[in-house]
Order: structure tokens, then C-alpha cells, then sequence
């Protein structure tokens, strides 16, 4: 992203909230909160010390006000980008600005959500649109089942070859002591579950669950100084193709394609450099066209890549090693949670589930209805 | 650009509640725009000339969604031989019957009470 300068910030603290079924009566901004307090323990700053604040929420019309009111601050920098669940890939690069112009010296990023608690109706009000509403498509599942019937038609990727991207989630989430899902799955398992739009059945489909967490970034300089190795910003990249699935050029393509190709020319680096993936996994089809848009197998060839526990524990490419958003957590906007995967990973933090030699990470967001894509690419201190 | 009198979407139902498909096209741009907008998206004009469409079209994709109560229905992308895309679904066959690359025409869905009618497709038959 032109202006940015690779290795200038870092990611030097990260934490969830309390995540799957939080207490009654909990709100998005507890859990906002809660996230700072942890993420600031995770990297030895103190509240003082934060005077940027980002955030998002679909629970807060104004939730910048919200959160400084909650933390007793008045940050010099405020982000409040909503571009749904990739929104803090977005934060992450408004971050980086804000500390190489020396608008602010710590940023923190924050999400809350309790959709499981107070129902998804309630945690996300859907827009009428004259267009789409009159058809009823079930959003956003029938969405991206239409990019699913698409990919299947024009490459033909198999219900099958869907379901092994949510057998090898289960698989990582089983090694995730805070995934939700506890259980083994299998292929016939995702098959033989609920039909909810086809070619998706309830497996195929991300949970719901409540969460939150934060991110904190200070730059470079500073991040050597800290608790913790830092996770450095290495690229970013930002692409937005559409807002309804109507307007989507091409349902096979995603906006994927131009954020990582951003991203990667910042980091300097290509898809055989980098050591794990955390892409955001709303559907299953999503896991498949986002290998293809970040170039780690050729566009149509995703189904087939993802086949024989290619992207599971003990596969050649790791991929969503927290479990993702189908079996570890998703509070509605879950990009925050790839950011601190991929932080983590890098730290060697990940106990049973930890990447060998990783020092590079791929954190993809996606928001809408495939409409935001945003990469970021993070590095140990040996990249930079 | 002047006040806009009648909104795009008063507009395009009123051509519905005749029996037509409208749509926009763009001298500037020289294609159709779907959804109706006051300015083009290709190019930015608000020169923008109202269509009625010839109504027929190919499935471009395709799912069938299972609310928790009730039967399973169609939702679909059309591609309008004009150059426009829009959501509907086809009617007069099984949901699951519906598939990529069938030739569909438009047919006008008047569900009643205060909803305004819609556009909905049915397959095309052969040699029609």
C-alpha cells in the first residue's frame, strides 16, 4: 500500500475476550474492554499509554464514543471503519499510518459481539434492499452459496471437496483448548448436516458465537522495548469489488486477488514465503477461493488443493490453525481473531497446535458478502 | 446536476406495476446499469436513459435455500441478454431443477397487499 513502509509498526499485544456464550447481560463494549485489560497484560503497556483507539462493532452506532467513555480516555487518534468481519485488517493499516505519521505512539484495535446471547437478528439489523430483499435469500449464507454454485459450475469443486475445508477446521479446532467445537467431523458428517442453502449445509457455515478481543500496535522501534517478540506489519493490501452479491462482478473472483497482490509487493515476499494462513473462513467456499486469490494454487484448482488433509494439522499448508470461524469462533466480525492467530503463531505461542519455524503469516479478512477483502502480512524479527 | 423529482427506484416500479423489466442505459458509458442509480457507475455522468428490457436471460448462478419452516425456494442470479445482472428466482419448476446456463423469460410477481410486484423468471421453452 503505497506510503506505507514495511516493518514501520507492530502488533505487540493480543488477546480474546471471553468467548462462545458470555454472561447475561454482557455487552459488545464489556468485551471490548475486556480484550484491552488482557492485551495490555499480553504486552506491558498500561492504559495510559493508549492514544489511539480503534474499533467496530455491529452493536454500536457510535462505538468509538462508546468504548473511550467505558475506558476513561480521550485518544488523539480515532478509527471507526466498519467494512464488516475484515474491518480490522482495514484498522491494521489506518494503525500503521497513524504511527509512522506520529498521529498517535500505541494504537489499540478492538470487537465485541454478543450475537449467541442476544440473537443474530438483534446483533446485526439486516437493510431492506428493493433488489434482493423481495427474494428472500437467507443472508449471507445465500450469497455465498451462489459463489459456491458458481465455482462448482464453471470448475467443478465438489460438495465433498467443501467439506474437507470444514473437516480440517475441526481438526485444528480439536488442538484450540478456547475453540468451540470439541467434537471430531467428517466429510459424510458435513454432507448428511442441515441443508441451509445449497450447496451449504450447517457445517458448512461458520458458527455463532459471542466474543471479542483486542489488538495492540506501537511502532517498530518501540515494539523491541516490550514483554513480548513483536509481530511486524509487513503488507497490507485493501480491495473493495461490491456491497450486494447482485453487484459482485464476478462470483469466482474476489477482491482477494488485488489485496494480496498489494500486500505482497509491500512484504517483499510471495505465497512460498509465507509459513501459515489465517483466512477468514465465513463458508467453505471461502477457505478455497481465497488459496486461489492469494496465489497458493491456480484459480479453479482450490477444491482439489484442499483434498487429502492438505490444509489440516500435519498437511503441507497450514491454514486456520485456531480452528477458524467454523468450529473455534465467530462472534459475527471475526477478522480480529486471524490477527492474533497469526501474532501468536509467530511468538510460538500455540502449544499442540503451533506452526514449525513460522515466521511469516498471512491474516486475510473478508466482509459482506466476499464484497471487502483486506491482507495483512506479519513477520517475526527475523524478517525484518 | 438537477433536483431529482422522481427517485430511481419510484421509476423503475412504476414500468413493473405496467408489466416491465426496466433498466438503464448509459450513452456515456455505452451499457446497461443495474441497479437504477441518478449517476452512472462507470463513468460518473448522470445522463441516464430509461430501457425496458426485451425479458429474457441465462441463469448465471443458482442455490436453493431451506428456511427453518416452510418449503424450500429458489434464489438465482439472472444475466439479461441486454448486458444487466439481477437477483430473482425461477418459478414453474422444482428449485433444484433450476441450473446454470438455463434460458429464462421474465414474468411479473404481484404479491399483493402493500408490497409492490417484482420481476420472476420462468424457463424458456424451446423454440419459443
Amino acid at each position: 500500500m503505497n506510503g506505507l513502509v514495511r516493518g514501520s509498526a507492530a502488533i505487540v499485544g493480543v488477546a480474546e475476550s471471553d468467548l462462545g456464550a458470555v454472561a447475561a447481560e454482557m455487552s459488545a463494549i464489556d468485551l471490548m474492554a475486556q480484550g484491552v485489560r488482557r492485551a495490555l497484560d499480553d504486552c506491558g503497556l498500561a492504559l495510559k499509554d493508549i492514544d489511539g483507539l480503534i474499533c467496530a462493532t455491529a452493536q454500536a452506532r457510535t462505538s468509538g464514543l462508546s468504548l473511550a467513555e467505558y475506558l476513561g480516555i480521550s485518544p488523539a487518534f480515532i478509527d471507526t471503519t466498519i467494512l464488516g468481519g475484515s474491518s480490522f485488517m482495514f484498522h491494521v493499516a489506518h494503525a500503521q499510518a497513524a504511527l509512522q505519521l506520529g498521529l498517535c505512539k500505541v494504537a489499540v484495535i478492538a470487537y465485541g459481539s454478543t450475537q449467541r446471547t442476544i440473537g443474530r437478528r438483534h446483533a446485526s439489523v439486516r437493510e431492506y434492499n428493493p433488489y434482493e430483499t423481495p427474494f428472500r435469500p437467507f443472508l449471507p449464507s445465500t450469497a455465498y452459496a451462489l459463489a459456491a454454485s458458481r465455482h462448482m459450475h464453471q470448475f467443478g469443486t465438489t460438495r465433498e471437496q467443501l467439506a474437507a475445508v470444514a473437516v480440517a477446521a475441526r481438526q485444528w479446532a480439536l488442538k484450540n483448548p478456547v475453540a468451540w467445537e470439541k467434537k471430531p467431523l467428517t466429510i459424510p458428517e458435513v454432507l448428511a448436516a442441515r441443508m441451509i442453502s445449497y450447496p451449504f449445509t450447517v457445517r458448512d457455515i461458520c458458527l455463532v458465537t459471542d466474543g471479542g478481543g483486542a489488538v495492540i500496535m506501537t511502532t517498530a522501534e518501540r515494539a523491541r522495548s516490550l514483554k513480548k517478540p513483536p509481530a511486524y506489519v509487513l503488507g497490507c493490501g485493501q480491495a473493495i469489488t461490491h456491497a450486494n452479491i447482485s453487484s459482485m462482478p464476478d462470483l469466482t473472483v474476489t477482491g482477494a486477488l488485488a489485496s494480496g497482490r498489494q500486500a505482497y509487493e509491500m512484504a517483499k515476499l510471495e505465497p512460498a514465503d509465507i509459513d501459515v494462513l489465517e483466512l477468514y473462513d465465513a463458508f467453505t467456499i471461502n477457505t478455497i477461493l481465497f488459496l486461489e486469490d492469494l496465489g497458493f494454487c491456480q484459480k479453479g484448482e482450490g477444491g482439489a488443493f484442499v483434498e487429502n488433509g492438505r490444509i489440516a494439522p500435519g498437511g503441507v499448508l497450514p491454514v486456520n490453525t485456531n480452528g477458524g470461524g467454523l468450529s473455534y469462533c465467530h462472534p459475527g466480525m471475526y477478522g480480529l481473531f486471524l490477527l492474533i492467530e497469526a501474532t501468536r503463531q509467530l511468538r510460538g505461542e500455540c502449544g499442540e497446535r503451533q506452526v514449525a519455524k513460522c515466521e511469516t503469516a498471512i491474516a486475510h479478512g473478508n466482509g459482506g458478502v466476499l464484497s471487502s477483502q483486506a491482507t495483512v502480512i506479519l513477520g517475526a524479527s527475523a524478517t525484518v | 446536476m438537477e433536483r431529482v423529482d422522481t427517485s430511481p427506484l419510484t421509476i423503475y416500479q412504476q414500468y413493473l406495476d405496467r408489466g416491465e423489466l426496466a433498466y438503464q442505459w448509459s450513452p456515456t458509458a455505452g451499457r446497461a446499469v443495474f441497479y437504477p442509480r441518478v449517476i452512472c457507475p462507470f463513468t460518473g455522468s448522470d445522463r441516464l436513459e430509461w430501457r425496458v428490457s426485451a425479458g429474457l436471460g441465462t441463469v448465471y448462478a443458482t442455490t436453493v435455500t431451506h428456511p427453518r419452516d416452510g418449503a424450500p425456494y429458489n434464489v438465482a442470479m439472472i444475466d439479461m441478454d441486454e448486458g444487466f445482472r439481477l437477483m430473482s428466482r425461477v418459478e414453474d419448476v422444482a428449485p433444484e431443477a433450476v441450473k446454470i446456463g438455463m434460458r429464462v423469460k421474465f414474468r411479473l410477481h404481484r404479491p399483493g397487499g402493500d408490497e409492490p410486484p417484482y420481476p420472476v423468471f420462468t424457463p424458456l421453452e424451446e423454440g419459443a
